[in-house]
């Protein structure tokens, strides 16, 4: 470790001492105070009864009812599981790879390049809440641009059959931006002798890419991997904003939220729920630290 | 959310520069690839351009002619969506809100990067780990607790007038900081690891102290990446939409972002003041965006690849 031959500048006063320590142990705190605490205590409430309206003390452990109720017994529950699938199905199958074909065409630096470049990510800098709030432009059903084009009358944000495709399609429309800017930046990253090396043997610039090019880029992969899950998973300001998630537009965050902010306070309930979601972006968080953190062991 | 990309890729990104020779295809080919381009990108700036458009439109020669025709162009619709929504009031909040989010987002990460960047011992990993994760969690996950907690700590009435957490700015400021310190404290770790140690090395020869060097050696240093990440922060606290719906329930405190949850009924009738709205709303963010574009994409890729 390079901090050996470094001894002298290690050294700290007792001053010094205190600054550091307080550098580091304020915001440790504050992280601790509300991101990790409440994390803990999502998962440990979920085990609970507690009704949000007596003491805290009064909550009896109930083991897995919260859970086994929210399975079988409360009805949005698996059409929001279904409708975070399909959100995230359509971002991995279909926004992230067209992000990162567009990043591949814009990495050629053609004439024109930085222009679409910025046009394609200008919805990146759009609040989700603002691109559900604009798309209505489109999809609102007496005045929107769809319904005047077609004549049709079709409520694209209220009718269940749509609804869910409708926000999918404004979401995608940001997601897309996102991914090509991560995929640019992985793409100029790639080390140049490697595509002239399979230019040389003789490799179309297909099987370079698919060959070569992508596999390089694993790192960058994951991120997008992970950012796409995590993105699916949360993913809460569009439909909160269109019509609170219900009607066809139900997701788990939006019914954690809905039980615990709205009329019925069904804390253990919501926090089975929100304990399920943690679990599943455990994983992922787990993903992304191991590689981007690989390279600082 | 944020995605960690290297160093490196940031670095060039920040001074612009693209480094390698251009693959070259076969001329039809490459006309091919910018007519897609170029379709692609319309249809992409499309949503933006048409309410933009709508914004000027006036209601009734739009609803009489449809939104195909020329002719009724107006400055109506901003008056009209300022005052119903109120954005001077909400405008304010915002500010009130990401403002001191930011720079205290900063500062933290400033610190829990230098001791980081600085000195190696045990825990380094992690705690930025610790740092790290907290960014990527779901917000909806953790939101019983912290809403819980924050109706139950009660607080002076000069230092929020609903009497305790929920409802008052400084609690949102909070719950922002916490968890937009992770993102920042990593980037600026590796940038911070990066600079020379020798420049320590003299520092402390001089006599200089932890914070002197913090604040009169490190800090000047990160300027750019500085810049890059209070560029991205502001964008994204000012759009943060989630706590603040969730923690300041009453209307009165709500920012910008989150007061679109009260417009949509309130402009349902009018697509037109929907455009005029969406466009007040976004204008801080574009400005950024066409301003300080080159931060922006830096710091969104910042941390993100391998050169």
């Amino acid at each position: 470790m390079a901090r050996r031959k470094y001894k002298g500048i290690d050294h700290l006063s007792s001053v010094d001492r205190v600054v550091v320590a307080l550098m580091v142990v304020v915001p440790t705190l504050l992280v601790l105070w509300l991101v990790w605490l409440p994390a803990v205590g999502s998962v440990l409430l979920s085990f609970t009864n507690w009704d949000g309206i007596g003491p805290i003390s009064s909550a009896k452990v109930i083991g897995l009812k919260n859970y086994h109720d929210v399975v079988t017994i409360y009805p949005p529950f698996w059409p929001a599981v279904q409708h975070n699938l399909i959100w995230l199905g359509v971002l991995f199958l279909v926004a992230t790879p067209f992000g990162l074909f567009l990043a591949v065409l814009l990495d050629r630096e053609l004439r024109g390049s930085r222009v679409y470049q910025t046009a394609i990510y200008l919805p990146v800098v759009l609040s989700l809440a603002l691109v559900g709030f604009i798309w209505q432009l489109i999809y609102s059903r007496d005045q929107g641009l769809i319904n005047q084009v077609t004549g049709g009358t079709i409520d694209w944000y209220g009718d269940q059959r749509y609804n869910l495709w409708a926000a999918l399609l404004a979401a995608s429309w940001r997601h897309v931006g996102y991914i090509m800017l991560l995929y640019l930046a992985g793409l100029k990253g790639v080390d140049p002798t490697l595509r002239e090396a399979a230019k040389v043997d003789g490799a179309n610039e297909r099987t370079t890419f698919f060959r070569v090019v992508f596999p390089v880029m694993a790192p960058i992969n994951a991120i997008v991997l992970v950012v796409t899950v995590i993105e699916s998973l949360r993913a809460f300001d569009l439909v909160w904003v269109i019509n609170k998630g219900r009607n066809g537009l139900e997701l788990i965050s939006t019914l954690v939220t809905s039980n615990i902010v709205g009329e019925a306070s069904r804390i253990g309930f919501g926090s089975a729920m929100a304990t399920m979601m943690l679990l599943i972006s455990s994983v992922f968080v787990a993903i992304y630290l191991r590689y981007t953190f690989k390279e600082q062991r | 959310m944020s995605a960690v990309v290297e160093p490196n890729a940031t670095t060039k990104a920040l001074l612009g520069q693209g480094g390698r020779p251009k693959p070259v295809g076969g001329g039809r080919g490459r006309l091919a690839t910018q007519i897609f381009l170029a379709v692609v990108a319309l249809i992409w700036i499309f949503p933006v351009a048409y309410a933009v458009l709508g914004s000027f439109r006036d209601y009734d020669y739009t609803s009489k002619h449809g939104y195909f025709s020329l002719g009724g162009f107006t400055l109506a619709n901003y008056k009209d969506a300022w005052q119903q929504a109120n954005f001077t009031h909400t405008m304010l909040n915002s500010a009130i809100i990401t403002v001191p989010a930011v720079l205290l987002t900063l500062f933290l990460s400033c610190c829990v990067a230098f001791v980081v960047a600085r000195f190696s011992w045990r825990f380094n990993l992690a705690l930025l780990g610790l740092f790290t994760a907290a960014n990527l969690l779901p917000p909806q996950a953790l939101l019983i607790p912290v809403y819980r907690m924050f109706r139950a700590i009660e607080v002076p009435f000069w230092f929020s007038d609903s009497g305790t957490l929920l409802n008052s700015y400084w609690g949102l400021i909070a719950v922002n900081v916490a968890f937009q310190t992770g993102f920042c404290a990593f980037v600026l770790s590796n940038y911070m690891k990066a600079l020379p140690r020798e420049l320590y090395e003299s520092a402390v020869v001089d006599g200089a102290g932890v914070l002197r060097q913090f604040f009169q050696l490190t800090l000047p240093l990160c300027r750019p990446p500085l810049a890059a990440l209070a560029t991205l922060e502001v964008t994204w606290i000012y759009n943060e939409f989630f706590w603040a719906t969730v923690l300041l329930q009453s209307g009165d405190k709500y920012p910008v972002t989150s007061s679109i949850n009260n417009l949509r009924g309130q402009f349902f009738t009018d697509n037109n003041l929907v455009a005029a709205g969406s466009v007040v709303i976004a204008l801080p963010t574009l400005i950024i965006f066409f301003l300080l574009q080159k931060q922006f994409v830096a710091g969104l890729t910042l941390g993100a690849t391998k050169g």
